[in-house]
């Protein structure tokens, strides 16, 4: 499957997709779009990127196992919910506040943290199992 | 109206749990005097139910309830009476000896504290069942029972004797307490009463109840189990592998009973039917004859007396079963009896082999001298258990056979019987209270001599309390026999006893009789031992034997069973899920017949149908596929356009998903083709095609019917609208599905990220596991990898 083509593109193919995983990620609590897409397309970019360069640079290029990203995000979701018991609230009961950046104003809330650990369990967990099942394909 | 009992009952009834916690505390400080405080403890509890016995004899009875699960109408509510009385009098005094008992004879047993400390539970559980008012409590402390006495037989585990007899007893027993709770639940079912106290007082309904038979079958179930009633006796026997004081208070006081205790419970309401008086003093019966045939073969004590207790319940059954006022007092006094003799006895076996090192009958002889305290009680013992005067077992005695003899039918059938039990009774009473005692002194394994205060002080006070019992025979009938009878019968009774017959009357000729007999058995034991012997050897076959089949039979099933279902070929797992979906979904629409409405064809347009087309061509294409590869492939066709469907339909937040899924599935299911080295084609038989197939189709026609079933269903909007209206001003989102994902229902979400994550590393885990051949060549792999590391390396 490694032809010159594919291979020359998917790296952007790869970023591009990344990109766009974080865009729907982000959109998701307006438009369609949120955590779990999100992390699909992640995933599929790391599936295709594994396809195409190999597992080995694609767990170069990740850093950390994709396991570990996992579970950060199940721990960034658990503990984004933990934010409401300071306000004498119930365990997730959503906060919100708004920064103003450069004179945007920007929506911070713990459901937007809480959809980032969805997305990095999800980009995790079948990343990795991609990455494991095309392992046995490279050696 | 019953008067409330006081507090105190429930604090007493939970007591012996308290101990139970406190037990091995004591014993790590005190070695084994620890027994004489915690003997304190049921002492207290005796003390406490005799202050009854004023109030119950004068027919009061009495209840306290406390709620427990009342959503379910189980409370934790106590019933005191006549039967309840003089049970929990049984289990608290002759629990205190056996307490101290228990720390004499294991004294120095490393374990002693976890002895006591199961002793107490058994006592708590016995008491409690005694006592209970509720079905459902009274239920829970049966089940207690067994399982606290699996741990008390049980105790010496390292013994695989112990811990079969252990097993046995406790599925013999739990399994015949599953048949009493559904019995239990039949009977509120029928009266619509959750407590023992308000069903007594339904008993016409109860008996002219259609449910009648199953409660009583149901019920006897429970009852013959505990009460080891032929042909369950087998395990009552085995059970001896328990230390001896888990013997003495299992025999006389407890578990055992607690059939018994059952049986005259729900004799008000339950008794006195053409079925009752039949079946019960035929089993009875039954029970008696073998349980003292199979006694008489015995050499070893505590057998003896194991089989002398499976006849004693059968005796009592057989009483309860005839209905009869004469038999019924009969059978109140000879339980009375029987807890005190046979407690002592069982004492005295024990310290015989605790003294001698040795339980076995022709091995003993001639211990009169070395232990004259333990040879005066089994003596005092022995001669109430062969029924003769003045004991309390010979007043029993007479009374049973004015029972049986006045019987309206059967008299004769059940006198023969109870003669020949009672004579065959006394042949055991010799054997264990005599024999050890008299004779020339024989060699015994250990240097015979008296043993420690704890170890007789139990024989002696039960044996006195035996003859005392009969001397002051007016009392004791006033006191205790005629409160019990009174529950029995479910109206006031008054019992008069007298030791001394005042005239000569068939009772006691028969008694004259079953003396003589027993005293002519007893002479030619060696030769009835021998022809017992023949006549079981010829048989072969005993219940004993029998369970050991069936539990092998139970083991071999479910391994059978279990290579089948899980024979760790995942094309048989797969094929069993899909096949019972598909079951699951189709079987009750096709039962009730309730198919949905074929719907109106919508009208779709142009490029709805264009859709539509790529789909059913997407599954013509995995059917005609010549490879997997396509297959995999031509089925992502149909899930696109599945998903382009949803998107037209105005579901882009699903359609989205699904264009991911469709996408990674089949790159994982490719990708896991590759590994698992597949051929390129399906190379099945056509048969097996055809299975999957039928399976396939039906779980899809399943699934379809459902949903046309739930979609013809009017539509709730009241969430719908709830969302629609809510998510902004509450979530601060427009998207109203991510909105209830992250926000409104973000714990499910949470528990479902954690879910893929375990997945994730199930599936990590699966993927690593190395197979036989890998492991052969590990050196061969390296080299492998290295190469295409090497590869990749000049790739780039």
């Amino acid at each position: 499957m490694r032809t010159v083509i594919f291979r020359a593109f998917a790296p952007f193919i790869t970023a591009l997709m990344v990109l766009f995983s974080f865009f729907v990620l982000l959109r998701g609590h307006n438009e369609p779009g949120g955590g779990f897409i999100g992390g699909l397309i992640a995933a599929s970019a790391l599936a295709i990127y594994g396809i195409s360069a190999g597992v080995a640079p694609a767990r170069r290029a990740l850093k950390v196992h994709p396991m570990s990203i996992a579970g950060f995000g199940l721990l960034l979701a658990a503990v984004s919910g933990l934010l409401s018991l300071f306000k004498a609230q119930a365990y997730m009961t959503s906060q919100w506040a708004a920064v103003h950046v450069f004179g945007v104003q920007v929506d911070l809330s713990t459901p937007m943290f809480f959809d980032i650990g969805v997305y990095l369990v999800v980009v995790g967990a079948i990343g990795s199992i991609a990455l494991a099942l095309e392992e046995r394909e490279s050696d | 109206m019953t008067p409330a009992a006081p507090d105190m009952t429930i604090l007493a009834v939970l007591a012996p749990f308290a101990a139970a916690a406190i037990a091995p505390f004591a014993v790590r400080i005190l070695k084994h005097n620890a027994a004489w405080p915690l003997a304190i403890v049921p002492f207290l509890i005796f003390v406490h139910f005799a202050g009854y016995l004023a109030g119950v004899s004068a027919g009061e009875t009495y209840t306290i309830a406390r709620d427990w699960v009342p959503q379910y109408n189980v409370s934790l509510s106590f019933f005191i009476d006549g039967l309840s009385t003089l049970f929990a009098l049984l289990i608290s005094g002759i629990g205190t000896f056996i307490i101290l008992y228990a720390g004499g004879y294991l004294k120095g047993h490393p374990q002693q504290g976890r002895f006591f400390s199961f002793l107490f539970l058994f006592m708590g559980a016995m008491l409690g069942l005694v006592t209970a008012d509720n079905l459902i409590t009274l239920f829970i402390f049966w089940e207690l029972t067994s399982i606290t006495s699996f741990l008390l037989i049980g105790f010496d585990h390292l013994r695989a004797a112990s811990r079969r007899a252990a097993l046995q007893a406790l599925l013999v027993t739990g399994g015949g307490g599953l048949a009493l709770l559904a019995g239990f639940l039949l009977i509120i079912h029928a009266t619509g009463q959750t407590e023992m106290s308000a069903v007594l007082t339904s008993g016409d309904t109860l008996r002219n109840s259609a449910l009648y038979l199953p409660i009583f079958l149901l019920v006897l179930g429970g009852a013959f189990t505990k009460s080891a009633q032929f042909p369950f006796h087998f395990w009552l026997p085995n059970a001896m592998e328990a230390p001896t004081p888990v013997s003495a208070f299992l025999h006389s006081a407890t578990m055992v009973k607690a059939g018994v205790y059952l049986l005259m419970r729900v004799h008000p309401v339950l008794g006195g039917t053409e079925l009752w008086t039949t079946v019960l003093p035929v089993f009875g019966g039954i029970t008696l004859l073998v349980g003292t045939i199979l006694a008489v073969r015995q050499t070893d004590l505590k057998l003896m007396l194991a089989y002398t207790t499976v006849a004693s319940l059968g005796l009592l059954v057989m009483l309860t079963g005839t209905s009869s006022d004469r038999a019924l007092e009969g059978a109140v006094l000879y339980l009375f009896a029987h807890s005190l003799f046979k407690g002592a006895l069982f004492m005295v076996a024990g310290t015989i082999d605790h003294e001698a090192g040795t339980r076995d009958v022709t091995k003993l002889g001639g211990l009169r001298k070395a232990m004259p305290i333990t040879f005066a009680a089994a003596a005092l013992a022995g001669l109430s258990m062969a029924g003769l005067p003045p004991f309390i077992g010979f007043i029993a005695k007479e009374v049973l056979y004015y029972g049986t003899w006045g019987l309206p039918q059967g008299a004769l059938a059940l006198t023969i019987v109870a003669v020949i039990g009672n004579a065959l009774m006394l042949v055991i009473a010799a054997g264990v209270a005599v024999k050890p005692f008299f004779g020339p002194e024989t060699h015994t394994p250990k240097h015979a001599h008296e043993g420690p205060v704890l170890l007789w002080a139990g024989p002696v006070a039960l044996s006195l309390a035996g003859l005392a019992a009969a001397l002051m025979a007016n009392t004791t009938g006033a006191l205790f026999i005629g409160p019990m009878l009174s529950s029995l019968k479910g109206v006031q009774t008054t019992v008069e006893l007298v030791l001394i017959p005042p005239y000569i009357s068939a009772p006691l000729i028969l008694s004259i009789i079953t003396v003589a007999l027993g005293v002519v058995l007893f002479l030619q034991l060696d030769r009835l031992r021998g022809l017992i012997a023949t006549i079981l050897a010829t048989i072969g076959w005993g219940p004993d034997r029998g369970f050991d089949q069936v539990v092998a039979a139970i083991v071999r099933v479910s391994a059978a069973l279990t290579r089948v279902l899980q024979g760790g070929k995942m094309q048989t797992y797969m094929m069993l899920t899909f096949a019972m979906t598909g079951a699951a979904l189709l079987l009750p629409q096709v039962l009730t017949g309730s198919f949905p409405a074929v719907p109106a064809w919508p009208e779709f347009r142009f490029y709805e149908w264009a859709v539509i087309l790529i789909a059913v061509m997407g599954l013509v294409a995995v059917l005609l596929a010549k490879t997997r590869l396509t297959a995999i492939i031509s089925l992502g066709i149909q899930g696109f356009a599945v998903a382009t469907l949803f998107m037209l339909f105005g579901a882009p937040d699903l359609s989205f998903t699904q264009f991911m899924i469709e996408t990674l599935s089949v790159v994982v299911l490719a990708l896991v083709m590759t590994r698992l080295n597949l051929s390129p084609r399906d190379h099945r038989p056509l048969g097996s095609k055809i299975v999957t197939g039928v399976i396939a189709a039906s779980v899809g026609a399943g699934f379809a019917l459902t949903l046309m079933a739930i979609t013809q269903q009017p539509f709730d909007a009241r969430l719908s609208e709830f969302f629609a209206e809510f998510s902004r001003p509450i979530a601060h989102g427009r998207n109203i599905v991510n909105v209830i994902i992250v926000d409104y229902r973000g714990f499910d979400t949470l528990g479902e990220i954690a879910v893929v994550v375990l997945t994730g590393l199930a599936v990590l885990g699966l993927i690593r596991v190395k197979t036989k051949s890998d492991k052969a060549e590990p050196a061969q792999k390296t080299t492998r990898a290295a190469k295409a590391a090497q590869k990749t390396v000049e790739a780039r």
